[in-house]
Order: structure tokens, then sequence, then C-alpha cells
């Protein structure tokens, strides 16, 4: 039997999920072990955290990873300099460590009185050997501070969340430690459902029409960045804005800026896509 | 529990670790396992960390399971669906070019109607039959050259239909690459050496040198590490090419877009290289292959593309080239020779099937250079290839 703990996340209003992946989160909750999404860009990651914690009604930390962030900054920053300053200048106790001591994210995830959502956004930026530092931190949920010879232990597991776009190849360590779930692009029943979601009012025929326009240019190869769900989404709010006639978007398809972010795609477009279905732009 | 799948997983290549095995464990012990289907899922998550590996875990899925849950897919509805969808055949001559070789399409639609009136039940394996997993030219997920896969039935919720369906089979990493791959691969391909201006704060030293004054700030300062690796690109655009040109196109955006080169030189041949390289892939304007040689140093990594099948006059004989109107007085093999010899690493990729490598051709010039398929791992074999110390 399950337990009833298990099923805690059911999505939220304004985010769409598939059941793989809802169950992916459950299991890695119940587990206590770190998420890893991976997918398509537009797919969703990011947003998933958020979804996450509004779902459960917990405090969201995001951690943005860059090409500079080192596993320590997640832990803590033992400001130097400021005591630096402060012990030629200043008039604070220098001797006491704790103030110059700042929790990073992973830190103040750990700190928190009541257990929150800890999302590791874009862990693949950072160095090759960033998921390996972290490991340990992750297993135990404590590290330890020797300046000040203390150890924060979490005092309930984050529900971790970590999102990749699979620039960098993991270590095998850390893989094996996390609950993996790539993200599918989405089938076209679940994206009109995603489009509800951020559209109710929309009209069904529209709606149908560019669907139509979407998945059509999605199968063309040639692009070298297929046009995904964010800028779906933003065609469409296009469309509404502007109240295009329902038999313009298959037709014409305006604002195809929108779905089409490379010149040389949208080129493409213009020369082959338009042309081979026997339709004209009309030059401004 | 399962232990025979954990093994057939590992022979599909998946792989898998105890760590992961005992998480699975964990979790059915904990109940959040109840049915196959979200077994299917939920050991997916634990299990495999790639969606590279999603295609591998699904064959194992139905290999593992097949006899628990019986389907009764009615095939001969889809593939009746199927005649009727031109793209999934145009998809089936994409992926085997090879096919107009042995069958004609008329011969191939015909045997497989042929077929289909003989055949009243569903067959699993063996060679004739239209079923799954045989050496039939028809069916799922078979090996004959002249295959025609019929997809599974989709938008079932079961989980071995699921894993029938092999949704992920795009995404398996012996398959051929796009841009977005290329370039990741491409990445690898660098050296960093610290050049230019000292502009850049070392961090660690002025520490040292601050303490060491104590208290007193010292800056010091050091130049930028940069990549120094240059890059040449020779690239076949002849006639066999033709079914490669939107790979080859994608590998050339790729190298285009990756800024990080500190140069990056790129000509073109027809399918071998001569006196002259092209500047462009009309082959319009001229370069003297000599010229390219005296001028670029040895350290440049040189990536040619081709699948390097030609006559074997075309490679090894003076005024060989195909071209009528091409005099060449000395051989293709020279000239590559002197690309191989020049050049300190270089590497070729062929973007054909690697079971074509026995051609004559083919074998001597992956003599003169290491050759890798074009595909995702072949690439990243390359890469190494170039950048490895001697």
């Amino acid at each position: 039997m399950k337990t009833n703990s298990f099923d805690q996340f059911k999505g939220s209003a304004d985010y769409v999920t598939s059941e793989p992946l809802r169950n992916a989160v459950n299991l890695a909750i119940a587990l206590g072990r770190p998420l890893l999404i991976r997918g398509e860009p537009g797919t969703g990651k990011t947003q998933l955290a958020h979804s996450i914690a509004r779902s459960l009604g917990k405090k969201l930390i995001t951690w943005n990873i860059k090409s500079t962030t080192k596993a320590q900054d997640g832990l803590y920053v033992y400001d130097t300099v400021q005591r630096l300053n402060d012990s030629r200048f200043g008039d604070k106790d220098i001797s006491d460590i704790k103030q110059y001591i700042k929790k990073g994210k992973l830190g103040q995830a750990f700190a928190s009185p009541e257990q929150v959502v800890l999302l590791i956004d874009e862990i693949d930026k950072a160095d090759i050997e960033f998921p390996n530092d972290l490991l340990n931190e992750l297993d135990e949920m404590s590290f330890h501070i020797p300046e000040t010879n203390e150890t924060v232990t979490a005092i309930h597991r984050p529900v971790t969340i970590i999102t990749s776009n699979a620039e960098k190849e993991l270590p095998d360590a850390f893989l094996r430690r996390c609950i993996f779930h790539y993200i599918e692009f989405p089938s076209p029943q679940l994206m009109e459902e995603i489009v509800r979601v951020h559209f109710p009012d929309v009209k069904s025929k529209l709606m149908e029409e560019a669907m139509k326009v979407f998945y059509s240019l999605r199968e063309i190869d040639e692009f070298r960045k297929k046009p995904s769900t964010s800028e779906l989404i933003d065609w469409i709010k296009a469309l509404i804005a502007c109240d295009v006639s329902t038999e313009n978007v298959s037709r014409e398809i305006p604002f195809a800026g929108a779905l089409l972010k490379k010149e040389v795609d949208y080129d493409y477009f213009i020369n082959n896509y338009l042309a081979r279905n026997g339709n004209t732009i009309r030059r401004r | 529990m399962f232990t025979g799948f954990f093994y057939t997983l590992r022979q599909h290549k998946v792989p898998i670790s105890i760590t992961e095995w005992m998480t699975l464990l964990e979790a059915m012990y904990r109940g959040c396992i109840t049915n196959l289907d979200e077994f299917y899922f939920l050991a997916r998550a634990i299990l495999v960390k790639s969606e590279g590996h999603y295609d591998h875990y699904d064959l194992a899925f139905q290999e593992y399971f097949k006899g628990v849950v019986s389907q009764s897919a009615d095939i001969s509805d889809q593939i009746k669906e199927w005649l009727k969808d031109s793209l999934a055949l145009k998809k089936i001559f994409e992926e085997n070019p090879e096919l107009f070789d042995k069958m004609t399409l008329e011969e191939v639609l015909k045997e497989l109607e042929k077929r289909l009136a003989e055949q009243t039940e569903q067959h699993d394996g063996g060679s004739h039959w239209i079923g799954r997993g045989g050496t039939s030219p028809f069916g799922h997920s078979g090996y004959h050259p002249a295959g025609i896969r019929i997809g599974g039935e989709s938008g079932g919720r079961h989980a071995i239909k699921i894993a029938q369906e092999r949704r992920f089979r795009n995404y398996a990493s012996d398959l051929t690459l796009d841009t977005r791959q290329m370039k990741l691969a491409l990445k690898r391909l660098r050296q960093l050496t610290r050049t230019g201006p000292e502009d850049e704060l070392d961090l660690d030293k002025t520490i040292h040198a601050t303490a060491k004054n104590v208290g007193d700030l010292e800056l010091i300062w050091r130049r930028a590490r940069k990549n120094t690796v240059k890059l040449l690109l020779l690239m076949d655009v002849g006639g066999s090419m033709e079914p490669y040109a939107l790979l080859c196109s994608r590998l050339f955006s790729a190298a285009h877009s990756s800024t990080h080169f500190k140069d990056f030189r790129y000509y073109f041949f027809h399918n071998c290289i001569y006196e002259d390289l092209f500047a462009d892939i009309e082959r319009s304007e001229k370069i003297s292959t000599e010229h390219i040689l005296h001028t670029l140093e040895p350290d440049y990594k040189v990536i040619l593309i081709g699948d390097a099948r030609m006559g074997s006059w075309e490679l090894v004989e003076p005024y060989g080239a195909i071209d009528y109107y091409h005099r060449n007085p000395t051989p293709g093999i020279v000239w590559l020779k002197r690309f191989a010899e020049h050049f300190t690493r270089s590497v070729w990729l062929n973007p054909d099937d690697t079971r074509y490598w026995i051609h004559p051709t083919v074998k001597a010039i992956s003599r003169l250079f290491p050759m890798f398929p074009l595909t995702i791992e072949g690439l990243e074999l390359a890469v190494k290839k170039l950048i490895v110390k001697r």
C-alpha cells in the first residue's frame, strides 16, 4: 500500500505536469534524494521548482549557478575583506568571527527551521568538478565551518530540484545519488492544457490553428532552434493581443518572429516554408 | 526481487550500479510503487540517468517483462493506417536509404501486403512474418537492412506498450547528432594558455602577498587564460555526400558559431583533395592546396569530413580526378599524405555507417588519418584524439 505522504505533489494550477513527472517528484520527496531534471530549453524545468514550492506551500530558495560558482559559495562565505576593513577602520569586535560568516543558498536551506524547496538551477554551467564537491553535503545534509568550529545540519531535508541543460556531463558519483527525469517535449494534448492554463479564454478555433502551425514548424529539421513551449505561449499572446483572425493564422503566420529566434531560421521559414505552402507574405 | 531485470538492463548497456538498485528496492519497500505502470516510470527515474539511455531501458523492459502482460495490438489496422501515412514512408527512406538498393518501394509494399494477407495472427521473432524483433523486412525493432518499422500503438497507457513505442530512439547516443550536441562536443576542443596583458587579478597570490605585508593591500595581476586551438575544417561536398548534406551543414554551423577558437578555417573538396581546395560549396573560388600547407602552421587541428568512398583511381592515380576536365599530375593520396604529415593532429569524420568502411579507399585513407563515425560518440572521440598530449 502507498503511504499517505507519497502523493504530496499534485501540480499547481498554473503548471501542467505529466503523471511520470509528478511521480518522479513524489519519489524524490519520499526518498529524500535530489531530483535532476533535464529537457529541451523552454520545457519548464525551472518552473517546476516554483510549482512544487507553491503546491506544497513551502518556501523556495533558488541557487542560480554561473560558470564562476564554486561549491563553497553555496555553503558559506567568510568575508575576510570586511573583517580586514573592520580591523583597520571599524569599531566592531573583530574577534567574533561569526558575524563575518555568511551562509550561502545551501546553508540557508539547511538552517531553515521549516522544510524548504531548494532549486539548484543549471548545475551544468559551473565547473566540471562542481557537482562532486557537493556530494557529501547533499548526502549527509550537513557541513562544517572550521572558522567557527560549527556544524550546520539540515533540520529538515530540503526538497532539492536540480536542473541541467546537458552542457557538461555530470559525474557518475553525483548521478548515482539523484532521481532523474527527462521532460519530454509536450504532446499536442498536454500542450493544449498548458496553453489553456495561460490563456483560459482562448478560442478553440484559434488554438487549433496555432497548434497546427506550431507542430508543423517543429517538424522542420533545418531549423537551428526549434520553437518550444515558451515561444508558443508568447506567440499566442501576440495573436490574442492583436486579435488576428483565425484564417490568417495558418495562411500568413503573423508574428513568426515570436516563434523563430534565429535569423537563418527566419530566412528559411520565409523562403521555404511559406513558399512551399503556397503562401505569400506581405512585405512591409 | 527482479534481480534478472538488473542484469537485463546491464546487458542493454544501461550503466546502473548497486547504489541505484538499492534505491529502487528502498522505494518499493516504502510502498511508492504499486503497479507495473508506476514501476516503469519510477524505476526509470531511479535507474536511468540520461535520456540517451531511455531507449535502452525501453528495450530491456520489453525483454524482461514481455511475459507479464499480454498485449493484443491490432497490427493490420496499423499497417493500413501506416500505408496511408506518407510522412512515415518518407521517414523510412530517410532512415534506410539502402532500401532503394535492395528493393524498390513498390516491391516492398507489395510484399508487405502479400504477407499481411497470409498472416492472421500476431507474431514475435522469426524471419518471415510481420511482427516484432525478427529479421523479416517488416515489423517492429527488426534487424533486416531493408526493413520497415511499424510503430507501436500510441497513446496506450500500458507500461509495456510505452516501452514498445521507444519514443526515445532518437536520444540514444549512438545516433547522429544535432548542431547543439556538436557544439558541445567541439567545446571540449580547447587548450587554455595564459596570453595577453596582465589584467586579471590573481586572488590567491594577492591574499598571500597582502598577508605578508601585514594587511597592506598588494595586488598581484596575471595574464588571462585563452583558448589557443586553431581549427581547419575540410569537407567533401561530392555527389556521394549528398545524403549527408544536412548533417555536414550542422557540423559546419556548429564549428562556425563556436567562438572559442583562436582561428577557424574551412575549405571544401570533391571526393579527394588535389592541388586546389575551394572556399565555397559551389566550388567556384579556388585556393591552392600548396598555399594552405605553407601558410598554416602545423599546430592547426584538422578535421576532414567525407565518406572516403571513391574509385581507387581517384585516390592513387595521376590524372585520376573524377571531373573529366580536371588534370591532376599528383595523385590524391599524395596530397592527403602531405596533410597528414604537415599537421600534427588530424582526424577524419566519416558520416557513412561503419559497415561500409571495408571499401578499399576508406581503408587506405583511414591508415593516414584516424577515422571516426560522424555521431555523438565518434565526434567526442575525434575531439579527444585532437587534444591529447603526445
